[in-house]
């Protein structure tokens, strides 16, 4: 297999409040040898709020970044579920609208930019799963995660629209049984948690306008991997990251439980399997310790 | 059609059973029974209600998924019993299918939930078109092909409530509209013959009630059987209150137009300073989380702050491309 290499789009997180992140991403990739071009011109994404805002600017900017990974030729590869959504429906409205294509187009003329649709857009996770494989990732694994009983939180941006999830990768999943993120804990030896709220909303998007709702919705995924024992949480989505990591003392007042779990990116799941270090995952930057290592 | 074509499969069947009237709890009743791959779940519950047990109870009506009267959840996931192929169920969820209301905590009996909330829900957003029309007209009133567009598909709705019991934000806040009575909102607000519609657009722009408190899952884009993509019709609400200047202010529309000045500043989004904007002097209750995320280092100060490579693109895109002001 040729050597694996993708134009990264960070997005915003990465960069600010989950800086373990971007550490574990760029740590997991070195020992995959995947190469990752990071595309430092990109923008914000809009997070589905500037899309509220202003529909066309969100999807120029948008399809912007996308130019800069076509223009390197490389698959994009986002590591937040929140960028995945906003830049593959952008993707998706440009590729099906050709009316649409041209007056974005006509703007990022002006920079000397054109989008072609030439360069998928997908991420980490599937980027792992479809092109890696977990076979080669089970056999790199050399601290296997047994002793542990992981629950896996998918995060909603990344499995649903579901017509999204069809065009951005070769292994679509179906989000009422989503399946990528148990796998991936199995390839790094750990048991998967099955529980009801993995595939539900940590309610991120309204946290300021409607922290009640947010907050109980975070509670739920909490207190639903606890029920079922598990030690720690894991998911792809800095948003949900931040969320189930930093807010277990709003969740625990709004659904009248204490609930609160370690939670790791995947990459940090990763990483931990293939013995990478501690300070390498960053995992001295959670707010719910992560005590387990 | 070809006979030979048909497989059967034997699946196992947990039913939720319950009657208002008698029961404190629900029960989960098991059938087990051969489906062959043409049935579809209202079969299912046809067999069991007219060769198991009488008593069982659900709505149907038109078996072509146009009345909506049958919507269920199957594993959770919503869907019209009349319409869901039984076999393309088990591909995804295996040979153990459960089948519950649309709503348990609504449950009257069995399938059949009281839909009292959604209706009341509808009633809030003028569910109709609203124009002054003389009772004698000279002309039709002209509504061209692209403006019929804009409706078509929120048009198709049948309510059946899919969306809606599929909506956390409806299981959590009882305020919430939904995003049925969005659709059907959006529906009318997009109608150019429609005269309510900056009334309309006040009541779905309200805070705990309007669109501003949907955590954008986009589980009614999954659940909708008519594919109508409820969360579309939502984002329209939205950009409608910025076009029609229906907003107030509130800490989520500054919270929408917040990106917008973050990156054109940044490129990226300034985390602290979308806070502060959204919240202005209310950003105090969120100084106990802010101070744990500082000490593990998850806070980039204000003169820290990284910014795009070629900004100057975005910013020129920004002033080119902005299409809403505030």
């Amino acid at each position: 297999m040729s050597k694996l290499k993708y134009a990264l789009f960070t997005g915003c997180t990465a960069k600010e409040s989950t800086p373990e992140q971007m550490m574990s991403t760029m740590a997991v990739a070195k020992k995959l040898d995947i190469e990752l071009i990071e595309l430092t011109e990109a923008s914000c994404c809009g997070a589905s709020h500037l899309q509220d805002y202003d529909d066309f600017l969100s999807l120029v900017l948008n399809a912007r970044n996308i130019a800069y990974a076509e223009k390197h030729g490389l698959t994009m590869v986002t590591i937040c579920n929140t960028c995945q959504l906003n830049t593959a429906m952008t993707k998706h409205r440009l590729d099906n609208n050709a009316e649409l294509k041209a007056r974005v187009n006509e703007k990022l003329g002006e920079i000397g930019l054109e989008y072609k649709g030439t360069s998928l857009v997908t991420h980490f996770l599937y980027a792992i799963i479809d092109d890696f494989g977990l076979d080669k990732i089970k056999e790199m694994v050399v601290k296997p995660l047994s002793q542990f009983n992981i629950a896996p939180f998918y995060g909603c941006h990344n499995i649903r629209p579901s017509e999204l999830q069809n065009e951005s990768h070769k292994s679509p999943e179906n989000p009422y049984n989503p399946t990528s993120l148990d796998d991936l804990i199995i390839a790094c030896g750990g048991n998967n948690v099955d529980y009801d709220e993995k595939n539900k909303c940590c309610g991120f998007h309204a946290e300021l306008q409607a922290p009640k709702t947010a907050a109980t919705l975070t509670g739920n995924a909490l207190a639903g991997a606890m029920d079922q024992n598990a030690d720690w949480m894991v998911t792809p989505c800095p948003l949900c990251h931040l969320k189930l990591d930093t807010q277990y003392h709003h969740a625990s007042v709004a659904i009248g439980r204490e609930v609160k779990l370690p939670v790791l990116h995947m990459q940090q799941m990763i990483g931990l399997a293939l013995g990478c270090s501690v300070e390498e995952l960053g995992l001295n930057h959670h707010v719910s310790d992560v005590d387990f290592v | 059609m070809d006979n030979n074509s048909i497989t059967t499969k034997d699946v196992t069947f947990k039913v939720f059973r319950f009657n208002s009237e008698t029961d404190y709890l629900p029960t989960y009743k098991e059938y087990k029974m051969e489906v062959t791959s043409e049935e579809v779940v209202l079969d299912i519950l046809d067999r069991i209600k007219w060769d198991i047990d009488g008593s069982f109870s659900y709505r149907r009506s038109c078996r072509h998924g146009i009345c909506g009267a049958c919507a269920i959840k199957v594993n959770g996931k919503a869907t019209l019993a009349c319409k869901m192929n039984l076999h393309s169920l088990t591909e995804t969820f295996g040979d153990e299918l459960t089948i519950e209301p649309q709503s348990t905590k609504r449950a009257v009996k069995d399938m059949i939930i009281d839909k009292a909330d959604f209706w009341e829900k509808h009633a809030k957003i003028t569910p109709y078109l609203n124009s002054e029309i003389e009772e004698h007209p000279d002309m039709e009133c002209v509504v061209s092909i692209e403006e019929n567009d804009r409706i078509m598909e929120a048009d198709l709705c049948i309510q059946c409530g899919a969306c809606h019991y599929a909506c956390p934000v409806v299981e959590i806040n009882e305020q919430f509209i939904g995003p049925a009575a969005f659709v059907k909102a959006y529906r009318f607000e997009a109608d150019i013959r429609d005269e309510s519609h900056i009334e309309r657009l006040e009541e779905c722009a309200l805070p705990d009630q309007g669109v501003w408190d949907c955590v954008k899952c986009f589980e009614c884009a999954e659940a909708c059987p008519k594919e109508i993509n409820p969360i579309e019709k939502i984002t329209a609400l939205h950009q409608m209150i910025f076009k029609d200047k229906v907003y107030k202010n509130g800490v989520a529309e500054r919270h929408a137009v917040g990106f917008a000045h973050s990156i054109k500043k940044h490129g990226l989004l300034d985390e602290g300073q979308l806070v502060l904007y959204s919240e202005g002097p209310s950003i105090v209750k969120h100084i106990p989380v802010a101070l744990q995320m500082f000490k593990k280092g998850k806070i980039v100060m204000p003169w820290n702050m990284p910014k795009s490579d070629n900004l100057d693109e975005i910013q020129k895109l920004i002033k080119s491309s902005s299409t809403t002001k505030y």
